[in-house]
């Protein structure tokens, strides 16, 4: 399906001006704690102190004296009889019997200021006992270990395990003993990353009104704004239909704010309220401590190898805690970090572990960074053991079309040879590396996603044409979507308009995430747009006097398909358009499907380092991105998505992690201490765009927003031993812990 | 209705008595799932929590009504959502 290879385009592959950029450089852009309304209440929310424990008894009795104060709610305002994830998205909006983490949100209260609201949390009264924790993951499977809850494993997990975990995943094929007898080598390491947080800048914020007839709106800053009603909807035993929910412009989700929170708090304060609007707008403490972080992960690897750099076999356990619910990645981890490679015989097995911590959201690649640091390591460990070039060793081995992933099906396009080739060819390889200097190379891989899409767009009076899309706009997708219809159209990039729509204007959309907001929501708008096309053919054929099927559409008009369809000039959309009133009546296009030829992409990263030897700090000297995009559509923000993946996956490689105190209490909860890294911190992310089109889109797009975030982690983990001769196994590698490492060489 | 080869992920082997593929009369996604969890109620529970199907070299989500034939390779995996 995807248009020619080598076809020109005239506007996909360029740079125009992004549509949202006035908006945004002015501050007229409204984010989520930008909306206001008459007579509005701000909440606030009540979090536990306790890492586990039992709720005694809550007593809003104070707070309610004071004057200024409309609604306290707790989990009694809640319908009961929840089963499943709506039981789970209930628990963890408000806790029940038990608080399951630090921060965990017991009870809400609105009142007619911020800081009043504020004041009045603190007068509530919240009697706790205190049960024993556990926070790492490996603890939490241990036979003694405290029980977060009982009966929450489904059928994969074997008796006798600790109920902790709560899923098992399973997945091989060949024969291992053989394969390992037939390598050359054969080591085995265990590796260790920590949680980290999406650390977006805008923290969550929503305004939600809902009347004692559960009628609602609700102003959010969400990455999915039909999954916000939906869940509130659960949360709230309301009907779905009956709450409208607008997403705010979006400082940043990479997967954090494609859930609730404190969205279902607002509507339950405001329907207990009278049906004033209620505002919560998040502190950034209340982010970290109660938002999604990604899991943290405990991995086994044990890899074959033969002289010549061949795999023969691999042995992984993956286990990983996902907070106080399941949910962790752990599949995730296991498929895309032996995605790359034909690795021979495979077995692999993971565990999804529930512990003492804020319940895990989706982060960008879920669960891929940390499978691919654990293989990717390894991997490296023994080409420096067998003296093999560790991208060489990525060529022998790497997968292309019609090779069988690792988890079972076939490979489809893909373009990781490519993409290792693009790597080798270019410059940063070359530089010349100093003392205490080292280079690291790492592969990585994010299926993306297609998911529930409905799109709408509508040709203008003046010939212009606006675009309706479910999908918030977080990297780009309103250029790149304006820039596919205004190609398919024939018309001017700036003659397209992209707007974000609320529930209550398109069928049912699945959020921004999954890296299928230019793929799916870019898809549907060409096809929405070739109805439209259809249709303006046939009012231009019915002008003629023409069979519709002799009309063919061509740079921005309806022309006659072939001589023998008749002499006529072209009729140009203005005039197709400024005609309609009377020929027919408005002309739009819609589309709406779980769109298919879903795309994967692969990505290659190479970081130099230094590391100083007198305080373990590692220094980024450069920092190369290469992957496979389909078919850049924008590449200004295709750049702008390989250099945020790697950002992140920097921080979550050097500095990022939850530090807890012995009583399971997140220590460094702003971001003073809670270090991403700043701009200051990082060179110039180099990018290449390598494009072997995707066949399944009508422009040849892959998602490109995860696979960026995958290859940082073992590459910089990879670059800190060549400079220094240590293998890094638990990240972060923070200057104590490469210090610590340095001294015990 | 063909009969169509699955292959199950590892962990679901030991509700099919210990197979790798499993055979179901089908002619499309929803059937076919609807067939595994007639012949294999221990799969039920996990196919009703959610799972995503490759069909040949595609990971396909939703899409119950998409026809199948014996030609494909069908997989079961994990939902596979994303960040």
């Amino acid at each position: 399906m995807a248009k020619d290879e080598y076809r020109e385009f005239r506007l996909v592959g360029t740079r125009p001006d992004r549509p949202d950029g006035l908006d945004k450089v002015t501050g007229r852009a409204r984010y989520g704690a930008d909306m206001t309304a008459p007579g509005m209440l701000w909440g606030a929310v009540v979090r536990s102190p306790h890492a586990h424990a039992r709720i005694v008894k809550i007593d809003a009795t104070k707070a309610l004296a004071l004057d200024g104060v409309k609604s306290v709610v707790t989990r009694a305002d809640f319908p009961e009889g929840l089963t499943g994830e709506d039981w789970n998205l209930q628990e963890n909006t408000i806790a029940g019997e038990k608080a399951l983490y630090d921060g965990h949100a017991v009870a809400a209260v609105a009142a007619t200021t911020r800081f009043l609201a504020e004041e009045a949390a603190r007068l509530i009264e919240v009697e706790y006992e205190v049960l024993p924790h556990v926070i790492d993951v490996d603890e939490a499977m241990k036979p003694d270990a405290p029980v977060i809850r009982h009966g929450v494993s489904d059928t994969t997990v074997p008796e006798g395990m600790s109920p902790n975990i709560v899923r098992k995943i399973e997945f091989g094929n060949g024969d291992l003993g053989a394969a390992f007898a037939a390598a050359d080598l054969v080591m085995e390491k265990s590796f260790k990353t920590e949680a980290t947080h999406q650390g977006y800048i805008e923290p969550h914020a929503c305004l939600g009104q809902m009347g004692s007839d559960g009628k609602g709106e609700m102003w959010v800053c969400t990455q999915g704004q039909w999954y916000i009603r939906k869940m509130c909807s659960a949360v709230l035993g309301t009907e779905a239909s009956q709450l409208r929910v607008t997403p705010s412009e979006i400082g940043g989700g990479f997967g954090g704010k494609t859930t609730i929170f404190m969205e279902p708090l607002s509507l339950a304060l405001s329907r207990k309220a009278g049906g004033k609007p209620v505002k919560i707008v998040m502190s950034r403490s209340e982010v970290l401590r109660a938002t999604g972080p990604t899991a943290s992960a405990s991995m086994d690897v044990k890899l074959g190898m033969k002289k010549d750099g061949t795999l023969s076999g691999i042995q992984v356990e993956f286990r990983m805690q996902g907070g106080a619910f399941p949910g962790a990645p752990t599949e995730f981890a296991l498929y895309c970090g032996l995605a790359p490679y034909k690795f021979g015989a495979v077995e692999a097995v993971g565990y999804d572990v529930i512990a003492n911590r804020p319940r895990c959201a989706a982060y960008r690649a879920p669960g891929a960074p940390m499978g691919s640091f654990a293989i990717e390591s390894l991997l490296d460990e023994m080409c420096l053991k067998l003296g093999l070039d560790a991208l060489d060793v990525r060529f022998k081995n790497a997968v292309v079309a019609g090779d069988r992933a690792a988890y079972g099906p076939k490979f489809g396009s893909i373009g990781f040879v490519e993409t290792l080739e693009a790597t080798k060819n270019h410059p940063n390889l070359l530089a010349e590396l100093g003392p205490n200097q080292g280079r690291g190379i790492a592969a990585g891989y994010w299926f993306n996603h297609n998911g529930e899409t409905s799109v709408s767009m509508a040709i203008s009076e003046d010939g212009t044409a606006q675009v309706s899309v479910g999908t918030p706009d977080i990297g780009g997708s309103r250029a790149s979507i304006a820039l596919m219809v205004a190609e398919t159209l024939g018309i001017a990039y700036e003659d397209v308009r992209v707007n974000v729509a609320e529930t209550g204007s398109l069928g049912v959309n699945e959020p921004t995430h999954g890296s299928r907001a230019t793929f799916a929501s870019g898809k549907a708008a060409v096809l929405a747009t070739e109805a439209a096309i259809k249709e303006m053919c046939k009012r231009a054929a019915n002008e003629w006097g023409i069979e519709p099927d002799a009309v063919e559409w061509a740079d921005g008009a309806a022309r006659p398909a072939g001589p023998n369809a008749g002499q006529f000039p072209p009729m140009t959309i203005k005039e197709i358009a400024g005609a309609m009133g009377s020929t027919g009546g408005p002309i739009s296009g819609h589309h709406e499907s779980l769109p298919d030829g879903v795309g994967a992409s692969f990505g290659c990263h190479v970081v130099d380092v230094e590391v100083d030897p007198e305080t373990g700090r590692t220094e980024i000297l450069r920092y190369l991105v290469v992957q496979d995009a389909g078919r850049a559509i924008h590449p200004s923000y295709v750049e702008g998505q390989y250099q945020g993946g790697a950002a992140q996956g920097i921080g979550w490689a050097l500095n990022e992690e939850y530090v807890y105190d012995d009583k399971g209490r997140l220590q460094n909860s702003v971001f003073l201490d809670y270090r991403v890294p700043l701009a200051s911190d990082l060179p110039k992310i180099d990018t290449v765009i390598v494009e072997v089109p995707n066949p399944g889109h009508p422009y040849g797009v892959r998602g490109v927003g995860e696979t960026g975030i995958t290859p940082p982690l073992p590459a910089l983990a990879n670059a800190v031993r060549a400079a220094t001769g240590v293998r890094m196994t638990h990240l972060p590698m923070s200057p104590s812990k490469v210090l610590a490492a340095l001294k015990g060489r | 209705m063909a009969k169509l080869e699955v292959h199950l992920w590892s962990g679901l082997r030991r509700f099919v008595d210990g197979a790798d593929k499993v055979e179901v009369e089908a002619s499309t996604i929803g059937t076919m799932l609807d067939g595994l969890k007639e012949t294999y109620p221990g799969l039920a529970p996990i196919i009703d929590a959610g799972v995503s199907v490759a069909i040949d070299d595609e990971i396909v989500n939703g899409s119950r009504h998409r026809q199948l034939s014996s030609e494909q390779e069908i997989f079961i995996l994990q939902k596979i959502k994303g960040g």
